[in-house]
C-alpha cells in the first residue's frame, strides 16, 4: 500500500433525473452538503476539494468546474479537476485517494456533477465533438456509432446473442428499482422489452443504452487519525489503478478491454489481491451500455473473455448471487450523470460495505468491493477497491 | 442511505413548455479551421490522387493507418511512407437508424472500421459502408465482420483531399 491509509467516511448523492430545476451548483451544493452531514462534518474540516464533471459543452460554461466551485465547498480551498471522460467519477475519489496518501492533505471533499440537459436538441450534440475533427468528423458520426461498433465486434468474437446481452438492462433496471435515487428503476422490466425496443444503431436498442441526466454526488475522504474519530465504519481504500489505451481506436482489438485489465492489475498489486474472484465480494462495474458490464467484468479479470454473461445468466451477479454485480442498478437503472454516476459507484460501494444499503443490501456482509469506471475515446480504465 | 439522498425538482417537458419555470436559451456559435497536421496533411493530399497511404516504424515494424509521424509505442519517429490497397476487411460495423439528434433516418447508415490492406493486422479506419442495402433486415442480410470491401472513390475532379473523397466502401466480388 502506497502511503498513508485513507478512508471513506461520508457519502450524499441527489437523485438523478432527466431535466433537474436545480442548477449546476445547486446540485453540487445538495450532494456535497448530505455528504458531510453523513458523517457530521462542516466545511471548515476539509482541507481540499476535488471537483469531477465531464465535458464543458454540455453546460456551455467553459471552465465550469469553476463554475461549480461554490457549491461544492471550493472556495478558499486548494481545488483540482479531475477530467477523463467517463472515467472521471471514480478518478476523482482516486486523486481524493492521493491528496491524502500523499500527506498533503487530511481531509477532501469530492464532488462529482453533471448537467446534460442544458444542452439542445440532444446531449449527444456535446459528444460529437470526441472525433477526430479531420479524418471522422466529416462522416456525420454520432456517439452511438462507437459503441454499436465495440458491442458488435465483441458479440461476433465471442459468439454472443442479444439476449445474452439484455439480462444485463434488465438485472440493473431491476436493481435500480430499489434504489431512492433512481431515474429509470422497473421491477418489471423483462428481456423481450430490451429486445422489442426500438434499434437505434444495430446492435444497440433503445433499452441497452442508459439515459441522459442530471445529478451530484459527493463522499468525504479522511486520513486514518481523523477517520478513526470521525466514524466507527471507515471505509478503506486498499487499491488504485488507472491507465489509458492509444486514442486512435480503430487501431485497438475492440472486443477487449485492454485498458481495464491494466487498471485492474495496478489496484489488485496495490490491494494485495492474488485471486479477484474470490476476494472481490461485489462489484460495481461501468455499464452506459449492457454489453459494457460484460466487457468490463471481463477486462477485470472476474470473469473468463466472453464468459462474463453466464455470471448473469447463471445468476451469480444478482444481489443474492456469489459475486453481485452492480447492485446499485448502475448507469442502466440509477442514470448516467456522467462524472457523477461513476461516484455514485463508488458510494454504493462505501453504503453495501457499511451494511447501510437498505433495500438493496447485499446479503453476507460483504467485506470488499471494486468501482470501475471507463471513458474518453473508450480508452480509459478507472479502479478503485475499497474494503472493511 | 435514503437520508442522504436529496429528492431533486424534476422537470417535464411541458413544464418548460408553458413557461412554469423560467429558462434562457441561447445558441452558441464557434467556427474552427483544424490544421491537417503533417501526417495527416499528407494523407490527404494521397487521397485526393485517389492513394491510401500509412506510415511504418522499423523498431517495431508496424504500419500504420491513420499514419502518424512518431510511433505511440515505441515514442520515436516513424520512418516512411509505404503505399496501401484501396481494399481492405470490414473488423466490425453497426447499422445506424437515427441522427445524432435522435431523428430517424430514412436510409439506415452502417458506419464500419476497415482493416486495411497492406497495413499492419487490425489497423482501421472509419468509414462507411454502401451497396449493401437499403433497409435494416437487408444490411443485417449482407454485411458480415470479416467481409472483403473496396473504396468507392469520388470522380477524380470532385477530390478535394478529405476523407469523402472516399464515398464509402462497398463489398468486393471475389
Amino acid at each position: 500500500m502506497a502511503g498513508r491509509r485513507v478512508a471513506i467516511v461520508g457519502a450524499g448523492m441527489t437523485k438523478f433525473v432527466r431535466r433537474a430545476l436545480e442548477t449546476g451548483q445547486e446540485l453540487a451544493w445538495e450532494a456535497a452538503s448530505k455528504a458531510l452531514e453523513s458523517c457530521e462534518m462542516t466545511l471548515d474540516q476539509i482541507d481540499a476539494v476535488v471537483l469531477g464533471s465531464a465535458p464543458d459543452a454540455f453546460d456551455g460554461v467553459h471552465m465550469k468546474v469553476e463554475y461549480l466551485s461554490p457549491g461544492a465547498g471550493a472556495w478558499g480551498k486548494p481545488t483540482i479537476r479531475g477530467y477523463v471522460g467517463g472515467g472521471t467519477g471514480v478518478f476523482a475519489a482516486i486523486q481524493g485517494w492521493y491528496h491524502i496518501a500523499s500527506g498533503m492533505f487530511d481531509t477532501v471533499l469530492v464532488v462529482c456533477e453533471e448537467k446534460m440537459s442544458s444542452c439542445h436538441p440532444h446531449p449527444q450534440a456535446a459528444f460529437n465533438y470526441i472525433f477526430d475533427h479531420t479524418l471522422e468528423r466529416p462522416l456525420g458520426p454520432n456517439l452511438l456509432w462507437i459503441f454499436a461498433l465495440e458491442m458488435n465486434a465483441y458479440m461476433t468474437k465471442y459468439g454472443l446473442t442479444k439476449r445474452d446481452i439484455a439480462m444485463v438492462a434488465v438485472k440493473n433496471k431491476r436493481n435500480a428499482a430499489d434504489h431512492p435515487a433512481a431515474q429509470l428503476g422497473d421491477p418489471h422490466i423483462t428481456i423481450e422489452d430490451v429486445l422489442n425496443s426500438e434499434v437505434l444503431a444495430w446492435p444497440v436498442q433503445r433499452l441497452d443504452v442508459s439515459p441522459t441526466s442530471d445529478g451530484a454526488v459527493a463522499i468525504v475522504m479522511a486520513a486514518e487519525h481523523i477517520a478513526r474519530r470521525v466514524t466507527n465504519k471507515p471505509v478503506w481504500v486498499e487499491g488504485v489503478g488507472w491507465s489509458l489505451d492509444t486514442q486512435y481506436w480503430t487501431n485497438r482489438d475492440l472486443s477487449y478491454p485492454t485498458y481495464v485489465e491494466e487498471a485492474a492489475r495496478k489496484a489488485y498489486a496495490m490491494a494485495g489481491i492474488r485471486e479477484p474472484r474470490k476476494e472481490i465480494h461485489i462489484v460495481e462495474p461501468y455499464d452506459p451500455f449492457d454489453y459494457k458490464e460484460l466487457h468490463h467484468l471481463e477486462g477485470l479479470l472476474l470473469a473468463d473473455r466472453g464468459k462474463a454473461a453466464e455470471l448473469i445468466a447463471l445468476g451469480i451477479a444478482n444481489r443474492d448471487g456469489d459475486m453481485p454485480v452492480t447492485p446499485s442498478g448502475g448507469l442502466l437503472g440509477v442514470g448516467n450523470p456522467i462524472a457523477a454516476a461513476g461516484l455514485m459507484k463508488v458510494a454504493e460501494i462505501f453504503w453495501q460495505l457499511r451494511g447501510e444499503a437498505g433495500k438493496r443490501q447485499v446479503p453476507g456482509q460483504p467485506r470488499r468491493g471494486l468501482a470501475q469506471a471507463w471513458g474518453d475515446l473508450m480508452q480509459v480504465g478507472t479502479v478503485i477497491i475499497l474494503g472493511i | 442511505m435514503e437520508r442522504w439522498v436529496y429528492p431533486v425538482t424534476s422537470l417535464r417537458p411541458e413544464d418548460v413548455e408553458q413557461k412554469r419555470v423560467c429558462t434562457t436559451r441561447t445558441p452558441l456559435r464557434g467556427e474552427y479551421a483544424w490544421d491537417a497536421g503533417v501526417a495527416v496533411g499528407r494523407f490527404l493530399t494521397e487521397l485526393k490522387a485517389g492513394r491510401l497511404i500509412g506510415r511504418r516504424c522499423r523498431a517495431c515494424g508496424r504500419v500504420m493507418i491513420p499514419p502518424r509521424m512518431f510511433c505511440e509505442q515505441c515514442f520515436r519517429p516513424t520512418d516512411e511512407w509505404v503505399p496501401l490497397a484501396d481494399t481492405g476487411t470490414v473488423i466490425t460495423f453497426s447499422v445506424c437508424t437515427i441522427s445524432w439528434d435522435m431523428r430517424r433516418l430514412e436510409v439506415p447508415e452502417v458506419p464500419a472500421v476497415i482493416a486495411i490492406d497492406g497495413a499492419s493486422p487490425g489497423m482501421g479506419i472509419m468509414h462507411k459502408l454502401g451497396e449493401v442495402g437499403r433497409t435494416l433486415e437487408e444490411i443485417l442480410d449482407r454485411v458480415r465482420i470479416g467481409m472483403r470491401v473496396q473504396a468507392v472513390w469520388k470522380p477524380a475532379g470532385e477530390r478535394e483531399g478529405a476523407i469523402t473523397d472516399i464515398r464509402y466502401f462497398r463489398p468486393l466480388e471475389d
